[in-house]
């Protein structure tokens, strides 16, 4: 089961390494994983997405909570939550296909954010499935580079990470 | 203010921590620390003669104290000499703080000489490291290595220094910390009372209920209201490797160590038990056996500082995290309350466990069998208890790691915490006679024997030289089978008794050996020079002697947990002999 945490940490050389290391260390996969520094200049904000069943991501909190660098974290997938992912994907679009390639972006409310006469760039957010789902509509078409930012997520309502 | 340069900082930081000793090794990234440490006389530095050795010492040190033990080492290979002690610490979790040198700031991450990323190298080691990088930092960052070292579930912290950071050259002011507080580090402090509630009327109610105690009861000084708890609730107990002497081994309510090689009696009321108390113990795999035929119509209570440890093998009916003396100590309050009104059929019910388990008592698994024309030989188990027997149980015991280890740990009672001192977690040849070495110089007037195999001392050897220049009168009892005992138990029960590299071939003159270093040395090859030479090493108070003790070299330890595939009472009694 995919299971998204959201991890504040100290923001000191080193911390995040811990994290990884964490995961290698102890045969847990990090899925996407992405880190910034937050409004508090003193802490990061990492979001990570692993496939763990109860038990396991009850370890991997555990184990997380241990490390002295991780001041706070929560996992975004027990309730209520709003997951979003940036995609930047780099397409071959000449012919008829530079038509359907607009119009697939369009249904998907992407934006083309570069041109050639011969490429579309196309940037996309949404849940990791929409971005999944608009790589499967583009599978006719030549896919020269695609990069995702991983998971990002916050609860819904009046739940916040915060000090 | 006053203005000092960071290697006088550090100094004045240990002194500050009330530290007496430091284990450790000069080299160049630690010129300017060592030179510090030369200019004042508070605390003293021992020389050992590898890296390894200091952080053994540092370790034994502390498991014998309850201090934290400090490191100090150079770059580079200094530091990664240091890991394997570390790593020891770190699995048994104990309280240490490693001092590593590093090159230069401006020339870390240029492969300079001697450059080793001890931070990134020791990282799945450590509770927690610091990489300095400014000497005013330096105060601050001692205080919270130690707090760290020493509090909720201990273990070691690198604190890794650039070198120009402690340049006598650079003066800054120096102030000293006052309380530290890390805001993402709050180990608990005390058990949820509804938790503690719950397991005592769980207890109360039990009918076949054991007590399993663990090294956390040793760490977290909770040996006395473990005696007191257990002796009022009359329950039986067992120990992990790692707790023996929490609880006394010559008392009637305990059935010896558990586990792999754990007692018949232990591992059978486990396994037939309703109620397991497990305080500052991990269900290790050593322990279990395998985790789907684990002790299968047993409730769970997990007493642990670390809420990590609790369900991380087994699932469990009640989890408290806390410090175990102090849910001890609630847990005991509330139980004097509970048990007068203990009914009558309970008492019933617990004398008919105490009755099954005196039976499986009966079973006598530890006896030592010898067969016609094996007078003269020395079982190993014979020189353990020989060491028992001549000492009177007085003295501190660390162990190397093998066969050895389990002999000492089922032979050799322990009555206290802290006087058995292993290497139980990670496994590592080499400890015993740097640990010894730091137990005795903690307890100068104490003596401490180290019960070693051929294979682990000479892993280790060199420190031989240590002891000599700091009089160190360790006793090195040397259970000599001229074989890695335990890898050919191992070879014998599973690979048919091909004995891939398990032999110890070209073994020196260990007698020769240690007079080299200006000790004193016996050999005993018959069971009746057994009990006199051992009598005469430990009257040589003021020496170290080694003893070599010729054993029988096919004796296995048993009893061992038969598997994969075997519950806690599947073992091995005998070679050929199984329940």
């Amino acid at each position: 089961m995919k299971r998204i945490l959201s991890i504040l940490m100290e923001n000191e050389a080193g911390a995040l390494s811990r994290v990884v290391g964490l995961f290698a260390q102890r045969n847990y996969n990090i899925e996407t994983l992405t880190v910034a520094p937050t409004e508090d200049a003193t802490l990061s904000r990492l979001t990570l997405s692993t496939i763990a069943n109860d038990k396991q991501i009850e370890q991997i909190t555990k184990q997380l909570n241990k490390l002295i660098d991780v001041v706070k974290l929560v996992e975004l997938t027990e309730g209520e939550h709003i997951e979003r992912e940036l995609m930047l994907i780099k397409l071959r679009a000449t012919g008829a296909q530079r038509a359907e390639v607009k119009r697939t972006s369009d249904i998907f409310r992407g934006q083309i954010v570069d041109v050639t006469g011969a490429t579309y760039t196309v940037q996309l957010t949404g849940t990791a499935e929409k971005l999944d789902a608009f790589l499967n509509a583009m599978s006719e078409t030549t896919v020269m580079e695609v990069v995702r930012s991983g998971i990002s997520g916050l609860s819904r309502g009046e739940k916040v990470l915060a000090l | 203010m006053e203005m000092l340069s960071g290697g006088d900082i550090l100094i004045r930081g240990l002194q500050e921590e009330g530290v007496e000793y430091v284990f450790g090794y000069p080299g160049g990234a630690v010129l300017h620390i060592y030179d510090a440490l030369f200019r004042q006389n508070q605390i003293q530095h021992i020389l050992v003669r590898h890296e390894q050795a200091a952080t053994h010492m540092a370790d034994g040190y502390a498991r014998s104290t309850g201090r934290p033990g400090v490191v100090f080492v150079t770059s580079g290979p200094g530091a990664t000499n240091a890991i394997t002690g570390i790593a020891t610490a770190f699995m048994d979790s104990i309280p240490m703080v490693v001092i590593s040198g590093q090159v230069q700031s401006h020339l870390i991450g240029t492969d300079s000489f001697q450059e080793t990323d001890m931070i990134g190298v020791s990282r799945p080691i450590v509770k927690h490291s610091f990489l300095v990088k400014r000497a005013e930092d330096l105060p601050v960052i001692l205080k919270k290595a130690f707090f760290i070292a020493t509090t909720g579930r201990p273990g070691p912290v690198v604190v890794d220094i650039p070198k120009d950071i402690t340049n006598p050259t650079d003066l800054v002011p120096y102030v000293v910390p006052g309380k530290v507080s890390i805001r993402s580090y709050n180990p608990a402090s005390k058990g949820h009372t509804g938790q503690i509630k719950k397991a005592v009327s769980m207890l109360m109610a039990s009918e076949r209920p054991m007590i399993y105690s663990g090294g956390g009861v040793v760490q977290g000084n909770a040996s006395d209201l473990l005696r007191d708890m257990t002796r009022e609730l009359e329950f039986p107990i067992t120990s992990t490797l790692m707790g023996l002497g929490a609880y006394p081994a010559s008392d009637k309510q305990f059935l010896g160590m558990l586990g792999m090689h754990g007692t018949y009696e232990a591992n059978n009321a486990m396994h037939h038990c309703d109620l397991i108390l497990a305080i500052g113990a991990r269900f290790d795999d050593r322990v279990t056996n395998s985790l789907n035929k684990f002790c299968p119509n047993a409730k769970i209570i997990h007493i642990d500082v670390d809420p990590a440890s609790i369900a991380k093998n087994v699932d469990v009916d009640v989890p408290i995290v806390g410090p175990v003396d102090s849910v001890l100590a609630d847990m005991l309050g509330q139980i004097r309350v509970a048990l007068p009104k203990r009914t009558d059929a309970n008492k019933t019910r617990l004398k008919d466990w105490w009755e099954q388990i005196e039976g499986w008592r009966r079973q006598d698994c530890l006896k030592i069998n010898k067969v016609a024309g094996e007078e003269k030989t020395i079982k190993p188990q014979e020189a353990v208890k020989a060491v028992y027997e001549v000492t009177g149980g007085s003295t501190y015991v660390t162990s190397d790691v093998g066969q050895h280890q389990m002999f000492a740990a089922l032979y050799h009672p322990f009555d206290e915490p802290r006087k058995w001192i292993n290497s139980g977690g990670l496994g590592t040849m080499g400890f015993g006679l740097p640990a010894a070495m730091g137990v005795q110089i903690a307890f100068p007037d104490e003596t401490v024997t180290c019960i070693t195999g051929e294979g682990s001392i000479q892993m280790n050897i060199q420190e031989l030289s240590t002891c000599a220049q700091y009089g160190l009168p360790v006793k090195i009892i040397n259970i000599n089978n001229q074989s890695l005992g335990m890898v050919k138990q191992w070879q014998d029960m599973q690979y048919e008794g091909r004995h891939s590299h398990s032999y110890m071939d070209s073994l020196p003159d260990f007698v020769k050996l240690v007079e080299a270093y200006g000790h004193v040395g016996f050999v005993v090859r018959d069971l009746d020079e057994l009990e006199p030479i051992l009598k005469e090493a430990y009257a040589l108070k003021d020496k170290l002697v080694f003893v070599d003790i010729m054993v029988d070299p096919k004796e296995h330890v048993y009893p061992m947990h038969v598997a994969p595939n075997g519950s806690m009472r599947d073992m091995w009694l005998s070679k050929g002999v199984r329940t």
